[in-house]
């Protein structure tokens, strides 16, 4: 009770008119960062870190929270209008929301997808709100294999199911972990498959992949299809989100699954991008309509949305509770906490009661007037895809540019970007799948690296992946996750053999 | 068709640059300072004790006006930091970029083997120096780093230290260790010294070297207990932290049997053929920005040693820092293979 | 809109011929993979395995299904199916080659005047606008972008001589 006593102090904090003021600006600046290539939520939040400096740390803290929330929100926007994903975690929104979009279904695509962060963050404030301190203490136990079992998880849950030639898959699968293994290799301090050339030193960034392979090969598709969006005709319906909104309840399960997915990865310190494949991944295989999926689901963009962002939400738990960033975004804020004089860990809560409430609080206020905010302007983005082809087509070429360049300050990666855009353009009309290959650079050498730690650890011997009960069902479940067509198909023919 | 007309356009443009350029370049010919926005460059990720303190200086710089153009920070991490040397390296001549360094100023080129050698910069300013502390779970009967190294020894290698990175300062501390007890560790590289402190909180490992600053909260919440600095001298930091203690009551690790000493940098590099104009004018930013409350509270905060250098002193300083990083580093055998 | 035709229909590269294309280049990565894995070791040290263990098997797997792919389409000699006309390949080329050269250019006259230089191409060669309308765009989206980025969120993009001339 002590804790809901504290909550509405913390209200009462950020209902105060300079500070709704100050909440505002953020969600704007937010939606901005996310909509911009090359302005990524982590680089946003780092950028307008000093200008904060002259407020009050509770101010502060409510307008950078108010910008991640924002750029949160815009993220999707870019993903379901051009394919283009500007965050690792809106990869999987693409799958279906592009889709729907080229359907002239723009409007239900955002609407559902703005509503399902919501949903997804309001879920993950709840959790922190009342089981902050156990959740913490969950999130201690995940050492190495532990990690490591998360991603397998979230690798089986993604990939058990493919339409594309199975071999096809694996190839492009283990390209893309290949491309993730460039570099410095984390854990002997070497560089590998660079070659002398330096600009490989910083390896293959997922951003610059994901532009090339989804942006510019969607563009240049509709280039060979004939020069248009297929939903340029789409009419601009003001009333689209109420519609939308009426339909969302059918599919309360699956949205209270990507919750419980979210949370879960997002303390865990695996993050909101393997949330959001895991969440896809099981929707597809649960879903009465799973093999529509990638054909403009609706279903496919409540998943991995919701799972995402509450896992970009309970992320701030552990560097909250333990002073461990869940994300490069929550990395910066924790920056930003110490130079405020506010000790992130164990002790913050107890030390800032009024902070920590504060910030929880406009955690709940952020979140609704982002959603108003973006909500009225669904309209708005629904109409940009009646810009003609010829001119929006070069203006997304030039905004792909500046957000390969600004990853590194890289020239090279422009040229990159090129490269992997007409790859993806050859690779997509042979049917090699595209996804896999994108999840293995996001998480690739995340995994390598836990893979090798926990073999350090237990010098060699593979036994740690089911040394106790935690990373044993882990890896159980990731097997199941595996396998789950092969055991499907199974328990029916049982089925059929035992009536028979 | 379109070519005329397109330079046309830029031809006007032209003429309006050179117009502009000629409006604006009013001499000030007295001292030199900064014309467009610096940038500060971070050869480590966001959320780092780098990181910190470069956002610390930039936010600073910005709340106290001490330039007339921003400061910009922007995180080069590739490549153990490479990334981030190799890019200032090849912007000689340009004055409106400055670099901070971690001792990956030596372990990378030294490990990787990348064509980058600390002389390729202009030194501008050591800010302050970093301490290590060895730490050890609170819930561990370990009340002195004898008596945890002893521990090692029976253990027989199956001892586990959690570090920051691969072929860098911490393993090179955990070598050192090595080295002078012959007690035997794991060694598991973590990306970052938060999430190192966090394995060992978790108990996944049993002990660390971290930064005072990357631990502090965890010894304030009585989950870690530190056992000694790996300095000449104790910490000057008087005021109580945990358990009764402050920072200036940790023992040295020499007084306990462990005579190791590192010191991390934490100072600043120019682009290379910097004049000295240039180079005093961020001396002098600097010795404002040392000066302000905030920077104060960052020193105590994080238990800096607050050592100050410039000019020869520094560059002295850093040679000899780096031909003790390649004795250390080729008796570990981190060194790149030729 | 395009104002062309779309070339010969029924014309163009096989669709066999593409798969082999893209088998083959998988082929030559998965060659170049091992290779650099075997540069930086492939065995298990006293300390774990090196950093080339796993890019060594990732590199035989790659190879391995591309060897599949390619004995598939090799065998499966049947399907006369296209791969894309002649015409459309045309359009498709019509978007590569001015981005191609805008990527090169970027480094040289900076991404500004570039990204005018693109759009504007596009724009005039493509839809055929006015000139107008043309600048008004190209040149319009380059100075939000300029305030954008480097004014307001001072994120650097590459610079050339035009603004080291007009001091940007």
């Amino acid at each position: 009770m002590e804790e809901i006593s504290n909550l509405f102090q913390g209200f009462a904090t950020v209902l105060q008119p300079f500070n709704i003021m100050v909440m505002i600006v953020g969600i704007v600046l937010g939606v901005i960062i996310g909509v911009l290539p090359g302005l990524g939520g982590a680089n946003g939040v780092a950028i307008l870190l000093p200008l904060t400096f002259s407020m009050s740390p509770t101010s502060a803290i409510i307008m950078l929270s108010c910008i991640y929330w924002g750029a949160l929100f815009g993220g999707a926007i870019t993903s379901i209008l051009f394919n283009i994903p500007g965050e690792p975690w809106s990869v999987a929104t693409t799958f279906d929301g592009h889709p729907m979009a080229q359907q002239g279904k723009a409007g239900e695509a955002l609407t559902a997808a703005f509503t399902s962060s919501f949903v997804g963050a309001l879920f993950a404030v709840i959790m922190i709100t009342l089981v902050a301190p156990l959740v913490a203490a969950f999130a201690l136990r995940f050492g190495p294999a532990e990690k490591f079992g998360v991603y397998f998880l979230a690798f089986c849950s993604f990939v058990g199911m493919s339409k594309e030639p199975p071999f096809k898959t694996v190839a492009a699968m283990m390209i893309g972990f290949a491309l993730a293994a460039v570099g410095l290799d984390q854990m002997t301090g070497q560089l590998r498959l660079t070659f002398g050339f330096t600009p490989l030193l910083t390896g293959f960034d997922f951003l610059i992949a994901v532009i090339g392979l989804f942006g510019i090969g969607e563009i240049l598709l509709t280039m060979e299809e004939g020069l248009q969006f297929k939903g340029r005709s789409a009419v601009i319906n003001p009333t689209v989100v109420f519609q939308t909104w009426k339909e969302l309840p059918r599919y309360w399960v699956t949205s209270l699954r990507s919750c419980v997915i979210g949370c879960w990865m997002g303390v865990t310190p695996a993050g909101a991008t393997p949330a959001s494949f895991m969440s896809y991944g099981i929707a597809k295989r649960m879903s009465k309509r799973g093999n529509n999926f990638g054909n403009g689901e609706i279903e496919g963009v409540i998943a991995p949305e919701t799972a995402a962002h509450a896992a970009g939400t309970s992320a701030l738990l552990p560097m909250l509770a333990l002073g461990v960033p869940g994300s490069p975004t929550a990395a910066v804020l924790l920056g930003g906490l110490l130079i405020w004089g506010l000790q992130p860990g164990p002790t913050l809560f107890i030390d800032n009661k009024d902070f920590v409430w504060g910030l929880i609080a406009s955690m709940y206020l952020g979140n609704i007037v982002g959603l108003l905010i973006v909500l009225t302007c669904v309209p708005i983005f629904a109409a940009i895809l009646r810009i003609p082809f010829s001119i929006i087509a070069p203006i997304i070429l030039v905004y792909c540019a500046i957000g390969a360049y600004s990853v590194h300050n890289s020239n090279f990666d422009v040229v990159m970007m090129m490269v992997f855009g007409v790859l993806g353009y050859f690779l997509k009309k042979c049917n090699y799948p595209l996804a896999p290959l994108v999840l293995a650079i996001v998480l690739g050498d995340r995994a390598e690296e836990s893979f090798r730690q926990s073999l350090l650890a237990s010098q060699g011997s593979l036994s740690i992946f089911w040394s106790n009960w935690l990373v044993g069902t882990i890896m159980a479940l990731g097997l199941i996750a595996l396998f789950w067509s092969a055991i499907q198909t199974t328990w029916t023919r049982l089925r059929a053999m035992v009536t028979a | 068709m379109t070519r005329p007309i397109h330079t046309l356009s830029f031809g006007a443009a032209f003429a309006l640059g050179t117009a502009l350029a000629l409006t604006s370049a009013v001499p000030t010919q007295a001292a030199w300072e900064p014309t467009r926005p610096v940038e500060f460059i971070i050869p480590a990720g966001p959320g780092g004790g780098a990181d910190i303190m470069a956002r610390t200086i930039q936010g600073i710089v910005t709340k106290h006006n001490l330039m007339k153009q921003p400061m910009v920070v922007i995180n080069k991490a590739g490549g153990a930091g490479g990334e981030g040397f190799l890019d200032i390296k090849a912007s000689a001549g340009n004055p409106h970029k400055i670099i901070i360094t971690l001792s990956n100023l030596f372990t990378t080129p030294l490990a990787t083997g990348i064509p980058f050698n600390w002389k390729d910069l202009t030194p501008v300013a050591m800010l302050a120096l970093d301490e290590f502390c060895l730490w050890v779970h609170a819930e561990t009967p370990y009340k002195s780093a004898k008596e945890y190294i002893d521990a090692a020894k029976k253990a027989n290698g199956t001892f586990k230290m959690a570090g920051t990175g691969s072929k860098q300062e911490d393993q090179i501390i955990t070598e050192a260790i090595q080295k002078i007890t012959g007690a035997k560790f794991i060694y598991i590289p973590e990306r970052g010294g938060g999430a190192v402190a966090v394995q060992l909180v978790g108990k996944h490992v049993d002990s660390t070297v971290n930064n005072p600053n990357e631990a502090i909260s965890q010894w304030k919440g009585g989950t870690l207990r530190p056992l000694c600095v790996f300095d000449s001298k104790q910490m000057p930091y008087k005021e109580v932290i945990a358990e009764g203690k402050s920072w200036g009551d940790i023992p040295t690790c020499k007084s306990q049997g462990l005579d190791i000493e590192y010191l991390m940098l934490r100072g600043i590099f120019m682009t290379p053929g910097a004049t000295k104009d240039q180079v005093d004018y961020y001396i002098g930013v600097f010795k404002k920005v040392r000066e302000t409350e905030e920077w104060k509270k960052l020193m105590a905060d994080g238990a800096f040693n607050q050592t100050f250098m410039t000019g020869a002193d520094y560059t002295k300083w850093v040679a000899t820092e780096e031909k003790r990083h390649e004795e250390l580093m080729r008796a570990a055998g981190f060194l790149a293979k030729q | 809109m395009t104002g062309q035709s779309n070339g010969a229909s029924g014309a163009g590269p096989s669709h066999r011929s593409v798969e082999i294309g893209v088998a083959l280049l998988t082929l030559v990565f998965s060659l170049i993979v091992i290779g650099g894995s075997l540069q930086v070791g492939i065995d298990w040290a006293f300390d774990g395995p090196r950093a080339g263990f796993f890019p060594f098997y990732l590199g035989l797997l790659i190879l391995m299904s591309s060897l599949v792919n390619l004995f598939q389409i090799i065998m499966d000699g049947k399907t006369q199916r296209l791969f894309a006309e002649w015409g459309q390949l045309g359009q498709v080329l019509r978007v590569v080659v001015p981005s191609t050269v805008y990527v090169v250019l970027v480094p040289y006259i900076g991404i500004y005047a570039a990204s005018i230089l693109l759009i504007a191409v596009f724009m005039k060669w493509l839809g055929r606008y006015g000139w107008t309308l043309v600048l008004a765009v190209s040149i319009g989206t380059i100075v939000i972008t300029f305030i954008v980025f480097e004014k307001w969120f001072l994120v650097p993009l590459p610079k050339g001589p035009i603004e080291e001339l007009l001091g940007l």
